[in-house]
C-alpha cells in the first residue's frame, strides 16, 4: 500500500474546489435550516441554478465570467422567490417534500433534450473557461508545495474560492449577530411567538431563503469554475451529501458547515484511495476495487444515521441550540 | 470562436446545397444507382446501418458532407453503407427521407447528424427506425393506449405508495428509504429467480418473504428503538435519508452499476384492440396489482388490525388509550408496507424494464406525489393519488417531451400542496 499517494490525495482535498463548493452550499443550508429552521431539501437545485446560470451566460450570451456569476446569483434569487412564496407557509415535512421536488424539476429541465441548444442536455456544458482564465492575474508557473502544488489556473480558482468562502462566512456571522439574525433564530424556535411580537415571519423566511440560496448558488459556481456542468451532479444525493456535511459540522453554527465540508471531502478522498488500496493489497478479500469505491457512500449513509441519532447538534454545535425543534 | 462560427455557417450552407442536390436527384426518376461503399481511397470512413423495426432497409440514400467534400451512397441488401472521407473532424451525415419506404416512421430519429471522425479513422452512425411508437395511429388510439399504460404504472405505484402512506399515518415518518424497499424486492427476485435460478412461482414469493422480513427487521432494529428514544420527526426523516443512502449504495455494492433483467422481461406485445398492445407480463402485472390492492382494501376496512391501523392514523394517543397495542400494529404496518413495496419493485422491474441499484429512487418522488395528492396518511387516498399520477405521467408524454413526463407529476405535487394541502381524501388540518 502506497501511503504517500493516499495521504497526498487526502491532503489535497482539504483545499479543493469541491470542498469549497460544499462549504458554501452547507453554509447556505445553515442559513436555511440551522438558523431559520427551514427544511430545505432542494439545495442541489440552488447549486444547479447557479452553475447553469454561470455557464449559459458565458456560452449562449457571451458575457464575461464575473457578470455571468452575477447572473447565476440572480437566477438563484429568482428560484428562491418562485419556490419560496407559495411554499414557505407549509409545515416542515411538507416543505421538505416540496423543495426536493422543485430541485428535481429544475434538474429535469436542464436534462431534457427539449432545450439541448442551451443546456447541453445529458452532456451538460463545458468549455466556458476562456474568460475566467484570461482574467487570471497569476503568471504561468507552479505554486505551493508538497500535495498543495498548483498551476496558475488552479491557483486562481482556489484564491477565488477561498475569498468567496471567507466573505460568505463573514456575512453569515455578521447577520446572525445582528437583530435580523435574532429574529431568524426566533422563528426557528417559535414562529408564533415571533409573529406575536409583530414581525412579518413570512418576509423574514423568504429573506433567509434568498440569502442562503445565493450562498449555495455561489457554491455551485465554484463547483463549476474549474471543470464542467453536468445535470447528473445535481441529483438528490448531492442535497443529502451537503446535509451530511452540514450536520457533521453543526447546523446552527457559522464554522460548522466549513469544518463539515472539509471533513466530508477529506474522508471521501481518503476512503477513495484507501479502500481500493486495501483491495489491491488483498486485505479486503472478495471485494473488487469498484465495489470498494461504493463502500464509501455506504459509510456516508451510516455516518448520517449515527450523527442524527447520537450528535444531532454536530461537532461545533451547542446542545441547547438544537435545531430539530419542530 | 470566429472559426467555429464560420465552419458552422459553412455546414449550414453545405446542408442547403446538399438538400438541393438530393431534391434534384429525387426529381430525376432515372437517378444513377449508387454504390453501397464509396471513397475507399480515403483513410477516414463514416459507416453504418439502416434498419426499420429490426429489418435492414435497402437502397436508402446517405450523404456525408462537410469541409468542401460531399459523397452519397445507397445502402446494400443488409442495410449497410460506408463512405470514405478525406480528413478527420466534423462531418454531417444525412439520410434522404424520400428514399425511405413509405411505411417507415421517421419521427424520433434525427435524419441529419453531426459526427466526429477521430484519430481511429472511422465512426459508425446508424439509423434505426421503428423503435418509437408508430405515429400513424390516431390521437385517440394513442390516448387510450397511454391511459392503459398509465393505469398499469399507477397500480404499481399504488402498491408502493400505500405503504409509504401507512407508515406516515401510523408513525409520522416521511420515509425517504421507502424507495430502497422497492429496489430490495426486485433485487431479491433477481437473487432467487436468476442467480439461484429457482422457478419464478417460488422465486417471487420468496422475494416477498424477504421483503416482509426486512420490514419487520427495520422496525424492530431501528425505528422502534428510535421512537422509544423520543427522536423528533425531522430527525427520524433525516435518519431515513441516511438509511436510504446506505442501503442504495450497499445494493450497488452487490449488483454493480449495470442493469439486469428478470426472466420474461422482453415478452412480445400482444395486440388487443385498436392500438393497444400489451405483453402477457403487463396483463399479469395489472391483474396482480388489482387483486392485491382489493385484498389490502378489504383487510384495511374489515379486519380488526386494519381498523386499528386506521384508528392509529386518526389519533395515535386515543387509539392507545382505547386499548390498541400501537407498537404491534406499527410492526404489522411495517411488514405490510415493505412487502407491498417489494411486490411493486418486482412489477417495476418488468415495467421499466430492468433492475438497477437506483431504480426505486427514480419513483420515490412520484410516490410522495401520489401520497400527498391523496392525503398524507390515508391509505385509499394514496391509491387514488397513485393512479392519477400514473395516468398523468403517461398521458402527459403526448403533449410534452417524454423526458419531461415526471415534471408534470412533480408540479402537481407542489400545486396540490398549495391549493389543498390535506389532499383529496385527507382531513383538513393545519400544515403551516
Amino acid at each position: 500500500m502506497d501511503w504517500g499517494i493516499i495521504l497526498s490525495n487526502t491532503a489535497q482535498s482539504l483545499l479543493s474546489p469541491a470542498t469549497m463548493a460544499f462549504a458554501l452550499a452547507a453554509l447556505g443550508l445553515a442559513v436555511h435550516f440551522g438558523f431559520a429552521g427551514l427544511l430545505n431539501f432542494g439545495i442541489a437545485g440552488f447549486m444547479a441554478v447557479g452553475a447553469y446560470g454561470y455557464a449559459i451566460s458565458i456560452l449562449t450570451f457571451g458575457l464575461p465570467w464575473w457578470l455571468s456569476a452575477l447572473v447565476g446569483i440572480a437566477a438563484a434569487v429568482l428560484f428562491a422567490v418562485v419556490m419560496g412564496v407559495p411554499t414557505l407557509r407549509l409545515r416542515g415535512d411538507y416543505l421538505a417534500i416540496v423543495t426536493i421536488a422543485a430541485a428535481e424539476i429544475v434538474r429535469l429541465l436542464f436534462l431534457t433534450t427539449a432545450f439541448e441548444e442551451v443546456t447541453g442536455s445529458a452532456d451538460g456544458l463545458f468549455g466556458y473557461h476562456a474568460s475566467f482564465r484570461a482574467s487570471n492575474p497569476f503568471p504561468p508557473g507552479t505554486y505551493g508545495f508538497g500535495p498543495w502544488s498548483y498551476n496558475e489556473v488552479e491557483l486562481w480558482v482556489l484564491v477565488i474560492g477561498v475569498v468567496l468562502v471567507a466573505l460568505a462566512a463573514l456575512l453569515v456571522w455578521r447577520l446572525m449577530h445582528s437583530p435580523w439574525g435574532r429574529v431568524i433564530k426566533g422563528i426557528r424556535e417559535d414562529e408564533d411567538a415571533v409573529r406575536a411580537l409583530g414581525k412579518n415571519v413570512f418576509s423574514y423566511k423568504i429573506q433567509a431563503l434568498i440569502i442562503g440560496g445565493v450562498i449555495a448558488a455561489v457554491g455551485g459556481i465554484v463547483y463549476a469554475l474549474p471543470s464542467a456542468v453536468n445535470p447528473n451532479v445535481y441529483m438528490t444525493s448531492l442535497t443529502f451529501f451537503v446535509w451530511t456535511a452540514l450536520l457533521l459540522g453543526g447546523a446552527a453554527t457559522v464554522f460548522g458547515p466549513l469544518l463539515g465540508a472539509m471533513i466530508f471531502w477529506v474522508l471521501q478522498a481518503f476512503l477513495s484511495s484507501f479502500l481500493p488500496a486495501l483491495v489491491a493489497s488483498g486485505i479486503l478479500p472478495l471485494v473488487s476495487s469498484a465495489q470498494a469505491a461504493t463502500l464509501r457512500f455506504v459509510l456516508v449513509g451510516v455516518g448520517l444515521v449515527l450523527l442524527v441519532i447520537f450528535r444531532p447538534q454536530g461537532i461545533l454545535g451547542d446542545k441547547r441550540e438544537l435545531t430539530f425543534v419542530k | 470562436m470566429a472559426v467555429e462560427t464560420s465552419s458552422r455557417s459553412f455546414a449550414f450552407l453545405a446542408k442547403v446545397v446538399l438538400s438541393l442536390i438530393i431534391a434534384t436527384l429525387a426529381a430525376l426518376t432515372s437517378a444513377p444507382a449508387l454504390a453501397d461503399t464509396v471513397g475507399e481511397e480515403y483513410d477516414f470512413r463514416v459507416a453504418g446501418n439502416v434498419k426499420n423495426q429490426g429489418d435492414p432497409l435497402e437502397g436508402v440514400v446517405i450523404t456525408v458532407s462537410g469541409a468542401g467534400f460531399s459523397s452519397s451512397v445507397a445502402t446494400d441488401a443488409d442495410g449497410k453503407w460506408a463512405i470514405g472521407v478525406p480528413e478527420d473532424g466534423q462531418w454531417t451525415v444525412s439520410l434522404d427521407k424520400s428514399s425511405l419506404p413509405d411505411e417507415v416512421v421517421t419521427e424520433g430519429t434525427e435524419l441529419s447528424r453531426s459526427v466526429e471522425v477521430g484519430q481511429s479513422g472511422s465512426v459508425i452512425q446508424n439509423f434505426i427506425f421503428g423503435k418509437t411508437e408508430r405515429m400513424v395511429i390516431s390521437f385517440t388510439d394513442q390516448l387510450i393506449s397511454r391511459l392503459i399504460y398509465g393505469l398499469n404504472f399507477g397500480l404499481m405505484l399504488g402498491l408502493a405508495a400505500v405503504g409509504l402512506s401507512l407508515v406516515y399515518g401510523t408513525t409520522g415518518l416521511s420515509n425517504f428509504s421507502h424507495a430502497e424497499l422497492v429496489t430490495f424486492g426486485a433485487l431479491m427476485a433477481l437473487t432467487f429467480g436468476v442467480v439461484l435460478s429457482l422457478p419464478l412461482w417460488i422465486a417471487f414469493p420468496l422475494a416477498l418473504v424477504a421483503s416482509a422480513g426486512l420490514g419487520w427487521a427495520q422496525d424492530a432494529g431501528l425505528w422502534r428503538p428510535l421512537r422509544k428514544r423520543g427522536l423528533g420527526l425531522v430527525q427520524l426523516m433525516i435518519v431515513s435519508i441516511g438509511l436510504s443512502l446506505a442501503a442504495r449504495y450497499l445494493m450497488q455494492f452487490f449488483i454493480g452499476g449495470g442493469t439486469q433483467q428478470l426472466p420474461g422481461a422482453s415478452a412480445r406485445k400482444i395486440p388487443l384492440f385498436g392500438a393497444v398492445a400489451l405483453s402477457a407480463v403487463d396483463l399479469a402485472s395489472m391483474g396482480i396489482s388489482l387483486a392485491i390492492i382489493i385484498i389490502f382494501a378489504l383487510w384495511l376496512t374489515f379486519s380488526k388490525t386494519g381498523k386499528a391501523t386506521r384508528a392509529i392514523s386518526d389519533n395515535s394517543d386515543l387509539a392507545a388509550a382505547s386499548g390498541i397495542d400501537v407498537d404491534r400494529v406499527v410492526r404489522i404496518v411495517w411488514v405490510i408496507a415493505s412487502t407491498l413495496a417489494g411486490l411493486a419493485g418486482i412489477l417495476w422491474a418488468y415495467f421499466r424494464p430492468g433492475i438497477k441499484w437506483d431504480m426505486g429512487e427514480k419513483i420515490l418522488l412520484l410516490m410522495f406525489a401520489a401520497v400527498v395528492l391523496g392525503g398524507l396518511g390515508t391509505a385509499f387516498g394514496a391509491l387514488i393519488g397513485a393512479i392519477i399520477v400514473g395516468l398523468l405521467v403517461e398521458t402527459s408524454a403526448l403533449f410534452i417531451p417524454s423526458d419531461l413526463k415526471y415534471v408534470g407529476a412533480l408540479g402537481l405535487l407542489i400545486a396540490i400542496l398549495l391549493v389543498r394541502p390535506q389532499g383529496l381524501l385527507g382531513r383538513k388540518e393545519r400544515v403551516g
